[in-house]
């Protein structure tokens, strides 16, 4: 590392800024440190934020702030009629970062591209496990060892991407943060000096921000790419302060030590709304939380209990308490952003005296039940513990007798897919590409029984209404599968569909041009501060 | 003296292989599986989840994993962390200048101001400021310092605005680490208002870390000097005319002072626990802070080398608090374990 | 132990008691601190023995049309919730009362616990010296090598988070201040005549720790185990407060203030109350224990 200069910024007060047209720097109050710099080895969030959507392109994107895709490092693509080839034409005239660790000397080319995929699908590549623990986690994830098969470059601007079989998103996965392109020159050079670790430490991509330095759990630097193929971003120096406590990130926005918090605690809302220095951006989040009973396991195999139940759910006493009004109260399994979203479905009316009688009536008396509370925190469920005891208080009103249970976080995913599991889960699932199908298939799919299925509910008119759905290619016709498909979702009630989150980020007033990314993402890249 | 030495030397390699025993096996009976939780919601095909074992040698008999976690000792290789893939060792001094500085801070400030605090009291035994003096000891002994934290913080930071609010300096400096003292690397840097910065946010943590320490010493050092000022040469002392300040400074002090070198030295393994706390609140970025989070996270070989390493330190320190007390007061050499 | 020639000494032992309890008595009243602190902590045991009688409400019962309510004194209170109520419209003075319970609950397991097998194995160790002392103050340097906290910590992670898991933790973590303790003393009340003289006589070897070496060196033992019961309060309340210790609803103080944190700047009495409610009884327990060392060990008397 070598000595900077001191980085005027906005901190400083606004007497300075008002003077000089100095450099603009923007901090973010991030939540979390980056497991690392190479994108391909990780699938948190908080790792792509510092890496992929600062430093680095693919070959496509998605546009800021919504789910289409555009070109970036290719600048066009073309597919075989037979649908295995994918050939991409690159942009001339890339550069890679400067850094006071690297100088490229040569422009962005068809062995990048090489290079990226490879080190991640031929396990002989000297870069397949280049430090300890190596795995390729989203590539992996994503079925790309026996999709790919291979990745060749035709000519210095020309790549082809060779797949095993047809698979329509294709697309969309190369604008995956795990396709992230590096430099192979950086590598080349890195394995020369022997310090390949270096390749996840010190990051050299074409992206906006070029990578200065990290202290770690501390602070990460980034200094506008001067070169970028897009034009140089509006802030020159982005700096990540990393705070993962909610309400210290508060005071720190609250106190100009960080321009953007994104994620407010529910409980400071009303204050950053007061507060004429702040603003508040939001957005429904594509995601869903609920309690999914056994219904496997009597007596929730019966379709009135679980409907009774969810009749004694207090659902805005819910929101109230646990997500301090920061959601919406869920009726159908998939979020309403999503297209192909059932308005017409009428939610379960809370109604304890209604629910009382049903139980009655199916002979059920006396229930003793678990549910089972997740002790981490999630977009979809901001404190389970809390939503527990509230659930756990209507049931009682209802004469169910509810015990509140939890495990470790891995634990718990582990048994809660279990058969025999005994009690209801409370969990939840973000959405990666906006298809109802990555909702309704994953979560309620017989295919997916004992799996991520946590309420092992197989109903076939269901099943095949979302197995048709998936196979033919008419929007319209899609559509109206689906809405029937959350029809008979209702009907039988395999979950309590609790709530869906809205996002919230909390930023100063004078933060320009920030949008909110559907997939949770941060990026930088667009914005300015006046 | 030499002897001595060897002998205590001698204890410690036992002790540390029972430690290495301790961590390697705390960590092997967490429940629940790293594996399982870096893969989050979206789950693991049984081969993925298989492979990734095989990978991170999970599936081996726990002797052969004992073996070769020792092995890895021996040659100064702690493991990798599995969550960053570095090397646990690199991550541990990555962030252990904070905590050092952090817990330097908070005995400088408990053993000067304590000290000071304990002979007055116990000079003017019995005064307004005696009484005052023990009874915010002893608040300060029985206090929540994790609360006590939350309370500075509410009142400094939110309502005054007198100190920042977390982190060890304000993001407006940059610098390279030298020394990864935040104190000394501002002053190096030669930047203006840096080190004024690195102070401002040093104070906070300092004394809700030194709150603990500062009240044992002060009541470790009244009694220390309560006794020696009973004691039969400081009463021939006064007799003979001496000034008090002389008896107190050089007599009594330097004879009292040796209880407390222990008592302050055995606070290093509480300021280590308090760091967890202190750092957690703050955001403060050191070991105490990541080894909670490495226990969440069930990162094996994180909690494992951290654990084994923060022991060494604590080791350490108490050997030389031994020698020294031993150095300082010859008549005084310990019998047993 | 019945035989009838003892019948006789054991009254007059049990006046020699009476003595020595009124001198104790008359030496912890001296002081006025262990007096209020024994007031206090007298106040916070009826609170948790009679807590169904006193607070108001049921711990977990929760009021839907009062969530966050401020306390009394501040505008928007309300006079059935003195303290306030919490994130989920839970009375907060009725939580602070059930939470006295959780506290005395985990002090008193935890010193019973740690006492009772520092005791014994203390007792072994020192008597019995050679290898299996060696092995046993090892074991109990292993267990020191650790800072408290964390060590506490790491156990409770591996048994699970909860109340009774989190109270082990702390038992085993205080263990060799026990076991050193006790071995000290026997060690040193080993070679006293008494204690020879009763060996020579034939008494058995168990009998001699417990009944005749023990009694003997209970006053360090007794302080030290007021001291570990106000940390075993104050480590149990911080391994709450990290999401390790007691879990939600129980109305423990630290668990609580851990719940409360993210209210931190909108709702301040969730955060202070719990925290004040630590501090006092801790001090209280503190103040009982300087008056306590200070009538059983004259030596130390302070002013």
């Amino acid at each position: 590392m070598k000595t900077k200069a001191l980085i005027l910024s906005a901190l400083m007060g606004t007497a300075l800024m008002a003077g000089a047209a100095q450099s603009k720097t923007f901090v973010y109050c991030s939540e979390g440190s980056p497991e690392g710099f190479d994108p391909a080895l990780y699938t948190a969030g908080t790792t792509f934020d510092a890496s992929s959507r600062q430093v680095y392109n693919r070959l496509v994107e998605f546009k800021r702030g919504t789910t289409t895709i555009a070109p970036a490092l290719a600048e066009s693509w073309s597919v075989s009629d037979d649908g295995l080839e994918y050939t991409f034409k690159l942009r001339k005239g890339v550069k890679f970062h400067s850094t006071d660790f690297f100088t490229p000397t040569r422009d962005f080319n068809a062995d990048d591209v090489v290079f990226s995929f490879k080190r991640q699908l031929d396990k002989n590549h000297p870069w397949h496990e280049y430090t300890a623990g190596t795995s390729w986690e989203y590539f992996n994830g994503m079925s790309m060892p026996s999709l790919l098969k291979d990745v060749v470059k035709v000519d210095d601007y020309t790549v082809k991407f060779i797949l095993t079989r047809p698979e329509a998103p294709m697309i969309a996965n190369l604008a995956m943060d795990f396709a992230s392109i590096l430099s192979k020159e950086y590598a080349d050079k890195l394995a020369a000096a022997g310090k390949k670790e270096d390749l996840n430490q010190k990051p050299v991509g074409t992206g906006p921000f070029k990578f200065v330095a990290y202290q770690k759990d501390a602070v990460i630097r980034y200094k506008a790419n001067e070169n970028y193929w897009k034009g140089k971003a509006a802030i020159d120096d982005l700096i990540f302060a990393i705070t993962p406590d909610a309400s210290v990130r508060h005071q720190r926005l609250k106190a100009n030590e960080c321009q953007l918090n994104p994620y407010p605690n529910p409980a400071d809302l009303e204050a950053i709304r007061k507060d004429p220095d702040l603003k508040l951006m939001e957005q429904e989040g594509l995601n869903v939380g609920y309690l999914a009973y056994n219904t496997l396991m009597p007596p929730f195999d019966n379709v009135k209990v679980r409907k009774a139940l969810n009749m004694a759910i207090n659902k805005q006493a819910i929101l109230d308490a646990v997500f301090q009004g920061a959601g919406k109260i869920a009726k159908n399994p998939i979020p309403p952003t999503i297209w192909s979203y059932n308005d017409e479905i009428k939610d379960d009316p809370y109604d304890p005296v209604a629910a009382r009688k049903m139980l009655e009536e199916a002979g059920v008396k006396g229930l003793k039940m678990k549910i089972w509370a997740m002790p981490v925190q999630r977009p979809y469920n901001p404190n389970a513990r809390r939503m527990a005891e509230l659930i756990q208080a209507d049931f009682k009103k209802v004469g169910v007798d509810a015990e509140i249970v939890s495990y470790e976080w891995g634990e718990y995913l582990k048994r809660s897919k279990a058969k025999d599991r005994d009690g209801a889960v409370l969990l939840g699932w973000t959405g990666d590409n906006g298809d109802p199908d990555n909702f309704l298939a994953v979560l309620l799919g017989c295919d997916a029984v004992g799996g991520s299925n946590r309420a092992q509910w197989c109903n076939k008119e269901f099943d095949d209404l979302i197995k048709k759905a998936k196979v033919i290619s008419d929007m319209g016709e899609r559509t109206k599968l689906y809405k029937q498909a959350q029809v008979v979702f209702k009907r039988e009630a395999p979950w309590a569909t609790i709530a869906h989150s809205v996002v919230f980020k909390a930023m100063r007033k004078n933060v320009k041009n920030f949008k909110i990314d559907p997939f949770g993402g941060h990026v930088f890249y667009g914005v300015d501060i006046e | 003296m030499f002897f001595y030495l060897l002998r205590r030397l001698g204890l410690l390699i036992p002790t540390f292989f029972g430690v290495t025993i301790a961590a390697f096996s705390f960590i092997r009976l967490l429940p629940g599986d790293p594996v399982l939780l870096m893969a989050g919601e979206r789950g693991l095909t049984p081969e993925r989840h298989a492979a990734l074992m095989r990978q991170f040698g999970f599936d081996r008999p726990l002797w052969q994993q004992f073996l070769d976690y020792v092995g890895g000792i021996l040659q100064g290789d702690l493991g990798n962390s599995l969550v960053t893939k570095n090397p646990v060792l690199q991550e541990f001094f990555a962030l252990f200048p904070a905590t050092l500085e952090l817990s330097l801070a908070a005995i400088v400030f408990a053993s000067v101001l304590g000290v000071t605090a304990g002979v007055i009291a116990a000079v003017r035994r019995g005064s307004w400021f005696d009484q005052t003096v023990m009874g915010t000891a002893l608040v300060g002994y029985s206090m929540p310092i994790f609360w006590w934290g939350l309370l500075l913080i509410i009142l400094f930071s939110g309502i005054l605005g007198w100190t920042p609010v977390s982190g060890r300096m304000s993001l407006m400096y940059f610098f390279p680490e030298v020394t990864g003292f935040m104190l000394i690397d501002s002053l190096l840097s030669g930047q203006d208002g840096a080190f004024i910065s690195a102070l401002s946010h040093l104070i906070l943590p300092t004394i809700v870390l030194g709150t603990i320490p500062l009240a044992v010493v002060a009541r470790q050092t009244r009694s220390a000097m309560l006794e020696v000022l009973g004691e039969d040469y400081v009463r021939t002392a006064r007799a003979k005319g001496l000034a008090p300040a002389r008896i107190i400074g050089i007599h009594a002090l330097r004879n009292a002072l040796v209880p407390v070198i222990t008592t302050i030295g055995l606070q290093v393994g509480v300021l280590l626990g308090g760091a967890i706390l202190t750092e957690t609140i703050f955001s403060w970025p050191g070991i105490g802070k990541w080894m909670v989070d490495s226990i969440f996270r069930r990162d094996y070989p994180a909690v494992q080398g951290g654990l084994l390493l923060i022991a060494a330190i604590v080791m350490t320190v108490n050997l030389l608090v031994d020698l020294l007390y031993g150095l300082v007061n010859p008549k005084i050499r310990h019998t047993g374990g | 132990m019945s035989d009838i020639t003892s019948a006789e000494p054991i009254d007059s032992r049990d006046a020699g008691r009476l003595a020595l309890l009124a001198e104790f008595w008359r030496y912890f009243s001296e002081n006025r601190g262990a007096v209020i602190g024994l007031c206090f902590f007298s106040l916070i045991v009826l609170l948790a023995v009679f807590a169904d009688l006193i607070a108001p409400y049921g711990p977990t019962e929760q009021f839907r049309d009062a969530f966050l309510a401020p306390p009394v004194w501040q505008e928007g209170g309300d006079w059935r919730f003195i303290l306030g109520t919490d994130a989920v419209g839970r009375d907060m003075l009725s939580r602070l009362i059930y939470g006295s319970r959780f506290s005395l609950f985990v002090g008193v397991i935890v010193v019973s616990l740690s006492l009772f097998v520092g005791i014994i194995i203390g007792m072994i160790a020192g008597y019995a010296g050679g290898w299996l002392d060696t092995a046993v103050m090892r074991v109990m340097d292993i267990i020191l090598a650790f800072p408290s906290l964390l060590l506490a910590l790491a156990l409770v992670a591996i048994l699970g988070p909860s109340l009774i898991n989190a109270m082990i933790a702390i038992a085993i973590v205080q263990q060799p201040h026990y076991v050193r303790l006790t071995r000290a003393a026997v060690m040193g009340e080993k070679s006293k005549d008494y204690v020879t003289a009763a060996r020579v006589a034939g008494v058995r070897p168990l009998r001699l720790m417990f009944i005749t070496i023990l009694p003997n060196c209970l006053s360090p033992l007794i302080v030290q185990a007021a001291l570990s019961f106000s940390t075993a309060i104050l480590d149990a309340a911080a391994l709450g407060f990290l999401g390790m210790g007691a879990q939600p609803p129980t109305p423990e103080w630290g668990t609580m203030l851990a719940e409360a944190r993210e209210f931190i700047l909108r709702a301040w009495w969730v955060v202070t109350f719990p925290g004040v409610a630590i501090l006092l009884t801790v001090l209280a327990i503190n103040l009982m224990g300087d008056g306590l060392r200070d009538a059983l060990d004259p030596k130390l008397r302070r002013s």
